[in-house]
Formats: C-alpha cells, structure tokens, sequence
C-alpha cells in the first residue's frame, strides 16, 4: 500500500460514496453549530420537512453576539441579536440537538467548546459553519468552515459533498526563543506563504517546535490555517493530545477509550508519503511579531519599521497605500512607536488558559498604562472558572484589565464589544481586516504576551524587553 | 435554487487584492435570520458613509456600474468568513458572476450554492477582462457556463475551466441535499461500518 498523509488517511476513512469524477460525500463525525450562520439551514429544514439527520453529533452553542459583561444575565439589548439567540434556542430545542444556553457554565466560543468538552478527538470530521473551525485540526481531526447552504446540508444529510484538497507540509524546526509563541509561528507562517498560499491544500504542521507546543498552542496554530487560505490545518495526535483528550466529558471511556487509542496511534503521515508544496520555517528564526496592515499576511518582526508600498509588486502595491491610509501609518516609522488605545485579549485564537497565563506572566503586580482601555474575554465560562481559581483574574484587575465573561466579544464586533472610528487595538485575535473591530477601527495582531505587554507601555513593544 | 444561463452584462472591474468578506457584506448586517434583503448592504463600508449618502468614486456607484452583472477583481477574493451572507449579498446585487486570479475555498464553494460563478483564471487573462471592465457599460461581457467561455466586448475568447458536477448543478439549478439523499443508502451503510470500527464516535 502507497504511503499516506495524515490528510488522506482520515479523508479515506469518512468516505460515504465516491463518484467517478472524484466528487465525493464526506460524512461529518462533529457538526458544530452557532447563531450567526444556523438561523436559515433550519428555517430550510422545515420548509422542506427535513429533521437533522444525527442529532446526537450535532453541538450548539451562542458565541458571536453575546454581551462579556454580568448584565447579559438580564438578556440580550440589541433586538436583532437577542432574535438570533433566541432563534437558535429554539432549533436546539425543535431539532434535539446537544446545547450549550448563554447562561450556562459551559458556554463559550464554539471553537473553544467543543475540544474542552471533548467533542472534538483525532481523527474525527469536524465542521462548522465559521472559518474558524480549523482550530479542531489541532486534534489531528479533519476540520474547516463550511456556509450556510451547506450547515443546512449536513443538518439533513450528515454529509459533506467534496472534492479532495491537495497536500501541504508546514515544519517548523528547532526550538522557538524565549517571548516567542504558537501565535508568532502561524503569523510568520502566514507572513511567508501569505493570504492565498494555502488555497487548494490542507496542511499539516510539523516539527519539533510543533511537538513541543501544548494543546492550547496547537489550536492557535491550527485556527490560523483559514487565514493562510487553506481549508483545513492539522497536527498528528501524540501523547500531549492524548492527556488533553482523557477524561473529558464526550471523551471515549473504558473499553472505547483503548479500541480508539489503537486507531489514534496510527494517525500520522507514513514515512515516504508525497506533500505537493513543502514550506519549512526555523524555529530559531521565528521572532514576536505584529501586523501592520488590514491582511494577515501583513506581518513583521517587532523590531521592524513599517514597509513602503513600493517593496511590494502587483496589485499589492496599491492594496497597501490603501492600508497605510486606513491604518493611519508611515513607511520607516518604527513599529515599536506605534501608540496603542485599547488592548483586547481573548478570541478562539487566543481565549484559553495557557493564553491567559502568558499575560499573567506579563503584568503581574503592574498597572497597564493610563487611559489605556484593556479587556480580557476567556474563551469559555470554564475557561474563566479555571483563571479564577488560579488567581490569574485578581491579577487581571489589579492591573486594570476588564477581566470579561466569554464569548466571540471584539475579535469580530457584532456584539456590544466595539472599537470605535481610528481606534488603535493591539488585539490576539485573528483578522486585521478593514471595519473587523469596529468601523474605521485599527488592528494590530499580536501574541497573548505582545498585547499584555502593549497594555503596560501603551505602545507596540518587544515583550522580550519586559521579562 | 436559479439555472444559471448565459449571462450577458456589464462587467465591474475591482483591482484591489484580498478583498475580503468583512468588505463584502460588514458583520453589522448579519443578524438577520433571513438569506435575502443584503444586496443594498453589498460592501456598504466602501459603497456608503456612515450617514448613508454615497461614496462617489466607488465603483458600483458610477453610473456606468450600477447595475452590473459580472465583478472582475484582484487575487484572493472572498478572503475571510464562512458567512454565506457575503454571496448572498452579491446575488441579491444582482451580481452572477465574479472573476479573479484565486478565490478563498468557502466563499467559493458558497458561490456556487447561490447560483453565482466564480471563475479562475490566470493573471494575464484576468488582465485583459479587467481592460474590458474599464470601459465601462457600453463593453457587455458574455459568460457562457455551457461553452465554458467569456467573450469581451471585442469579441476575443476566453476558455475557462469548471468542476464537471458543480457546473451540472449551476446549469440545472439543483438542490444538492435532495440529490445526497438520492445517496442515502451510502450513508446508511457507512453508518453501520462506522458504528462497529470507531462505536466511540
């Protein structure tokens, strides 16, 4: 038998029916489902007398307009939000699907959801319709953002219609420096292949300095992929998965726990199997680094000054004398001159407890600058339980921080969670995109430690320079 | 879902790269719980300002653009989102047809669930129809998805390549869930194959 990829041995493995062309119907282990993009995939349903074919694989939860503050106890102000929550409580409901209500406990973003209660495991399909969804791949679980139209399909038909991506191999080798995190890896990967580099693949990442990353860096590598263009990012389980995965609640038990050990442990690319495009990054080399433009393939080392449009070619030229004019900066300025208004901490790229550990880290026993707006949203309500009983909360709002209650909050701004017009934001979240935070808002990407670090100077700052 | 027929239009030209769905269709227009009505929200931030007066010098306000049919844009457009809100907003548009160099994977699939075709073509043909676009509403484009061919104003040929299945299903206006569940059998036995090799799933 030929070698194989990670990629195609689970693609292989969840293949209902192949058509000779190719086109092929994927069936979906884990459908994960939020307000924003759910609404009509049910109102098809039962337009068309459909029921969802595998309720009990089908998880929902609130997240992208839901208030981080106490009052949303209260309910939900704006009008058009609290319809689109209330609308998916009632789907939950009608349909019997599992869910996650605003107010309980276990709420949180769904991309943070879903692995904590261990829904997510290798080797599963796993979609759902956000773009985000590849921070599943983590897991070593095939996973990527699907549309509405085809939420609605795998509602009805717990199918995929598909055709196969190609493969790409992502290494990062060596070990990373100190102040240098899971989030510098995926923008630098990002940084190197840009925005459409990854079209048409899946990719998986490798090397030692993927190994060494917690679970927690693993899903922030991963939920970055869609960023790179790719559908999909994927990591092989290992031992590291495998602890994560135990004893979770949806997490195989006894008897299943080992049958599905023995499959998980065969989940890597065979010695000798081909990728069709190779992209090899030393681990070394991987700096702290910000964005400074409106893509996220607008990345730079800290240390760096802000680029000129004329060192870029095509049609990026003018795409960035548009941003420069939209971000309000001037090529040669320094990057670490760039004074910030507001730092938000959180999102599914960054909204875990190791993310709020490393600001922790950053700003224990120190007060954020003066005026600076600074906000922390954990990624779920057990993510906020666990950064209380370790105290990490109390340090929070010492230094100042609004220390949140969870959900998508200011990583996308249809919430009440806004930046408002030249708004400057060193943000963990994913997208820098023009109007993401907030009309005429600015973004600057950056690593849980960068934005803690910013928060302190109230300025772009090198976090190897604080610690 | 529409049959997608020959199309003949007024091409848009959109030059600007990574035009992403953020542009497209702004999250504040999200919150419906409906697929139709985003057309006068098709990149609102870049079409409007904030007291909702026009931007002149955007494209589908000149005159020459108003009601065009096809977009030929810069690299990787429909970067960003899964919201099929954004190809919902096109449609409603009135626009059928996108051209571009790259497109991101969901928006491009979520096209073709909307009786919108996305076409890829190399960088030099994407030039010359952007030439084309230029002109303005005099210079109408023809797609023909059957031929697999555009057609400039002045008459030149471009052949353009199409999934065999999704071209099926634009030229027929199918349904794709009524023709899996023509395949329910696969799926059923799948099912079954499943349960017994990973019962933990």
């Amino acid at each position: 038998m030929s070698p194989k990829t990670l990629y195609d041995k689970i693609w292989d493995a969840h293949v209902a029916h192949e058509a000779e062309d190719g086109t092929s119907l994927l069936y979906i282990d884990r459908h994960l489902v939020h307000e924003v993009t759910s609404a009509q995939a049910f109102e098809g349903l039962r337009m068309a007398g459909r029921k969802v074919r595998a309720p009990e694989k089908t998880i929902a939860v609130p997240d992208h307009n839901v208030p981080t503050t106490p009052d949303r106890v209260d309910g939900i102000k704006n009008e058009e939000g609290r319809i689109q929550v209330a609308a998916l409580d009632t789907n939950a409901k009608e349909f019997g699907i599992h869910y996650y209500p605003m107010n309980d406990i276990r709420q949180g973003i769904v991309h943070i959801v879903g692995p904590e209660q261990g829904w997510t495991l290798p080797g599963m399909t796993v979609v759902c319709g956000d773009s985000h969804t590849a921070t599943h791949g983590a897991f070593g679980a095939l996973a990527h953002g699907i549309g509405t139209s085809e939420v609605e399909h795998v509602l009805a038909t717990q199918t995929l219609i598909q055709q196969k991506s190609k493969n790409m191999k992502v290494e990062i080798t060596g070990k990373l420096k100190p102040g240098v995190t899971a989030k510098d890896i995926t923008l630098a990967v990002i940084g190197e292949t840009g925005t459409a580099g990854g079209t048409g693949y899946v990719i998986e990442y490798c090397g030692e300095a993927i190994r060494d990353l917690s679970m927690e860096g693993r899903m922030t590598v991963c939920n970055m992929a869609i960023e790179g263009g790719a559908r999909a990012g994927l990591i092989a389980p290992d031992e590291t998965t495998f602890e994560y995965v135990k004893g979770r609640p949806h997490a195989p038990k006894g008897a299943q726990w080992e049958a599905a050990m023995d499959w998980w442990k065969t989940l890597y690319t065979d010695e000798g199997a081909e990728f069709d495009l190779v992209v090899t990054l030393k681990g070394e080399d991987i700096q702290p680094v910000v964005t400074w433009g409106t893509s996220p393939e607008d990345v730079l080392p800290i240390t760096a000054t802000v680029p000129s449009p004329e060192d870029f070619t095509g049609g990026k030229v003018d795409a960035v004398k548009r941003a420069l004019d939209y971000m309000g900066l001037t090529s040669g300025q320094k990057l670490t001159d760039i004074e910030i208004d507001t730092v938000f901490i959180g999102s599914c790229t960054n909204g875990r407890i190791e993310d709020l550990r490393a600001v922790a880290d950053v700003v224990k026993g120190k007060k954020i600058k003066d005026g600076m707006r600074a906000m922390i949203v954990p990624g779920s309500g057990l993510v906020r339980a666990q950064a209380e009983e370790e105290g990490l909360g109390d340090i929070f709002v010492e230094a100042g921080f609004e220390w949140r209650l969870a959900g998508c909050s200011m990583c996308l701004a249809m919430n009440p969670d806004q930046l408002s017009e030249n708004e400057r934001c060193a943000s963990t979240s994913n997208r820098n995109f023009e109007g993401r935070q907030g009309y005429k808002g600015r973004t600057h990407l950056v690593s849980p430690a960068m934005a803690a670090a910013a928060a302190l100077t109230g300025k772009l700052t090198d976090v190897r320079e604080l610690v | 879902m529409e049959k997608f027929e020959k199309l003949q239009g007024i091409a848009a030209p959109m030059p600007l790269v990574n035009i992403d769905t953020d542009m497209i269709i702004p999250k504040v227009h999200l919150k419906s719980i409906k697929r139709t009505g985003f057309g006068k929200n098709l990149f609102d931030e870049m079409r409007f300002n904030r007291d909702g007066t026009e931007i002149a010098d955007f494209v589908l306000n000149k005159p020459q653009y108003r009601d065009a049919d096809i977009l030929v844009a810069g690299d990787n457009f429909g970067c960003g989102s899964s919201r099929e809100h954004a190809p919902w907003a096109i449609a409603d548009f009135g626009i059928k047809c996108v051209v571009s160099t790259s497109f991101a994977d969901i928006f491009f699939n979520n096209c073709f669930k909307n009786g919108i075709l996305p076409i890829v073509l190399p960088q030099e043909q994407v030039d010359i129809l952007m030439a084309d676009a230029e002109k303005g509403a005099n210079a109408r484009m023809t797609v023909d998805l059957e031929a697999q061919e555009i057609t400039t104003s002045d008459g030149d040929v471009i052949k353009f390549d199409v999934d065999a299945f999704k071209k099926h299903c634009l030229l027929e206006g199918l349904d794709d869930i009524g023709l899996t569940m023509e395949k329910a059998a696969s799926i059923d036995t799948f099912e079954e194959k499943a349960a017994q090799s990973r019962p933990w799933v």
